[in-house]
């Protein structure tokens, strides 16, 4: 009997949390709890610069999805000056309205390690964007970039094919930059299981158009019949395909580079020839990445410097042939969307 | 001084010409291709830029000054130029807008050197931050601005004659029109009394000021057909050129051929010597593949080298020595 009437109070029980349940779901405790961790909440980009394409997306994306959630969105513009940076960065951390995430796109290694330790003491999140830094983050968001490379290789030498020279060219960023040494140490791993396939010269362009002209002009001067080359940013390969337009050797050399997957920067590019292929950066789903993080470590309920997460953005080469009418996001008329409000 | 004059040919013009040929005998002896006339045009090539904007520099510097905004002005006004032409501004328009903006900047910056008293070094530091920032910040959108497809700047980029590229010309061109101002006008003699002691030159009856005011404008305009060349080649025009060393570059090259700082001495040869260093310094490098730290290395210990033999050579005394010198 004893069993009978447990089991009862149980189903009457049960019965009883069945007919509850419908009134729960429509009082979800979701969208509160999401507004009271995220509203108000101060989100700063802290980019290279905001002059180029990467950054300007980046803002755009994450501007609209931290101001639709009651937070502000700030960016700060150090115009490559890594002084400039830093100085932001310590102003930020120390100002009244300290931000609660802090997103770093690092020059380098360590230039903002220390900066960095002392946003997280004073509590705020710190996410590396694009270039990883020597430094533990709540969150890095960007490419592998020796996975970019090594996509880069395997592009180069099949835009070269089996019948070809297998001479490739590398033209480097500098030798500080991690984005630059980690593209380098991929590129290299691919090339190291290809023996027939050689770097005959791999100078440096500093980021610089005008210098990866002049030593793409050198190296083509020097290997005429490079099949391939592979400049490590879209924002100075301009340069490098001046030098292969000039040589008359268009058509002949492969080029492959990098970069954000900007319309004008990279698809009108090897919708044209000038590249052969480009390994795109999805930049929207980048800074998706971005928006989920920020909206998580914001909810986490833990302390800055706890966690550490990588996420790494899916790469792909695109070569002229797979170029689709989505392929690219376009800058200009992001600028004119945001014009129009 | 007489003892000296076995050694008159090697002053730092001197030193620097002759590094430049042993170098140049050396590549040509040791690196493959180095010679090949494809690869002498290339050299030409990739200083014409730096020497076209050193040339405008040392006419500013002979007369005793120094331009520091021309980096911001030949980034700034093409990309302006540019800017304007991609959102639908007509073609002589915006060469005008640009052409004004430039001509003010010189003679803003010639003004407050020659009028207000004010250091160049001061001033054109002050007017290039001011031309990087205006610009940056409100007439363009972004770093790098592209050249409208088939307008007159693209084209030039793909203009040759006997296959050398039209910078080159430019450049040769300049050059001599420069060497023609500085060796037979009277304007051009006069910047030498002006560099060399302008207290005198003004109490001679020189009209110093308003010749520092035009060398100023004839700097900001040379700077402009600079940028011109520059996005003519790249198809696009980056400002974030105003970062990067290239100011250095155009100053180590008036110096290192020899032009004082301190003003009244040198001449286009000096900006063709130390040129021509700079240009098969750094091709020999690419050629032989070193790495870009390294090759600053090998620049600044050159150019070290260079001073210090001319110190040598050249001791500092109470003869040679100017009222003002660095």
């Amino acid at each position: 009997m004893k069993l009978i009437r447990t089991l009862m109070a149980a189903a009457t029980a049960l019965a009883v949390t069945a007919f509850v349940a419908p009134t729960f779901a429509a009082d979800d405790p979701g969208p509160a709890a999401y507004a009271q961790a995220l509203k108000g909440k101060r989100v700063m980009l802290v980019p290279l610069a905001m002059g180029f394409d990467l950054a300007q997306g980046w803002a755009h994306y994450l501007k609209k999805e931290v101001e639709a959630w009651g937070g502000t969105f700030e960016t700060r513009d150090p115009n490559w000056v890594v002084d400039a940076g830093a100085q932001a960065i310590t102003d930020a951390i120390s100002s009244d309205t300290r931000p609660d995430v802090l997103i770093i796109h690092a020059p380098d290694l360590n230039s903002y390690s220390k900066l960095m330790k002392k946003a997280q003491a004073a509590g705020t999140y710190v996410i590396l964007v694009d270039n990883p830094a020597n430094f533990p983050a709540d969150a890095f968001v960007g490419s592998d970039w020796d996975r970019l490379g090594q996509l880069e290789a395997e592009a180069a030498i099949k835009g070269c094919g089996e019948n070809s020279s297998k001479k490739i060219g590398l033209v480097q960023g500098d030798q500080a930059n991690s984005s630059s040494l980690y593209q380098y140490a991929g590129i290299m791993k691919v090339l190291d299981k290809h023996p027939d396939f050689k770097v005959v010269a791999k100078p440096d362009s500093n980021w610089d158009a005008t210098t990866s002209r002049n030593v793409t002009t050198t190296m083509l001067q020097q290997n005429p019949d490079i099949c391939s080359i592979i400049d490590f940013w879209d924002g100075d390969a301009t340069g490098a395909s001046a030098a292969i337009r000039d040589a008359k050797l268009d058509g002949k050399v492969f080029l492959v580079t990098t970069g954000g997957g900007e319309k004008a920067a990279d698809c009108d590019k090897l919708n044209d020839g000038t590249y052969g292929a480009v390994v795109m950066t999805d930049l929207a789903r980048q800074s998706g990445d971005m928006n989920a993080i920020i909206k998580f470590l914001l909810q986490s309920g833990q302390p800055a410097g706890t966690s550490h997460t990588y996420i790494y953005t899916l790469e792909k080469a695109t070569t002229k042939a797979d170029l689709k009418p989505d392929s690219c996001w376009d800058l200009k008329a992001l600028q004119a969307e945001a014009a129009a409000k | 001084m007489v003892g000296w004059l076995n050694f008159r040919g090697l002053n730092q013009e001197g030193i620097v010409f002759a590094i430049a040929v042993v170098l140049f005998v050396a590549a040509a002896i040791g690196l493959p291709g180095f010679i090949d006339p494809n690869n002498l045009v290339a050299i030409v090539r990739s200083v014409s830029v730096l020497g076209i904007l050193a040339l405008g520099m040392a006419v500013v510097i002979i007369g005793r000054g120094i331009d520091l905004s021309a980096v911001a002005i030949m980034a700034m006004s093409v990309a302006w130029y540019l800017q304007l032409l991609n959102t639908g501004t007509s073609d002589g328009l915006a060469f005008a807008y640009v052409l004004a903006g430039v001509l003010a900047i010189g003679l803003l910056n010639g003004f407050l050197v020659a009028y207000a008293d004010v250091p160049a070094i001061f001033v054109t530091l002050a007017t290039g931050s001011f031309v990087f920032g205006y610009v940056r910040s409100q007439l363009i959108t972004q770093d790098a601005v592209p050249v409208p497809q088939g307008h007159w700047v693209e084209l030039l980029g793909g203009l040759r004659f006997l296959d050398i590229p039209i910078e080159v010309f430019v450049f040769a061109g300049l050059a001599f029109l420069f060497f023609l101002f500085l060796r037979y006008t009277k304007w051009g003699r006069y910047i030498y009394f002006a560099g060399d002691n302008p207290v005198a030159a003004r109490n001679i009856g020189i009209p110093v000021r308003p010749m520092l005011v035009l060398r100023y404008v004839l700097s900001a305009f040379v700077a402009l057909i600079a940028g011109l060349l520059t996005a003519a080649s790249l198809h696009s025009i980056n400002t974030r050129v105003v970062n990067s060393t290239l100011l250095y570059d155009i100053v180590l090259v008036a110096v290192i051929g020899g032009i004082g700082l301190s003003g009244g001495r040198g001449g286009v040869r000096n900006v063709l010597v130390g040129a021509a260093l700079i240009g098969i310094l750094l091709n020999a490098m690419t050629i032989i593949d070193i790495p870009l730290l390294y090759q600053n290395l090998i620049k600044a210990a050159i150019l070290l080298g260079a001073i210090i033999v001319d110190g040598i050579i050249n001791p500092r005394d109470e003869q040679t020595a100017q009222q003002g010198d660095i």
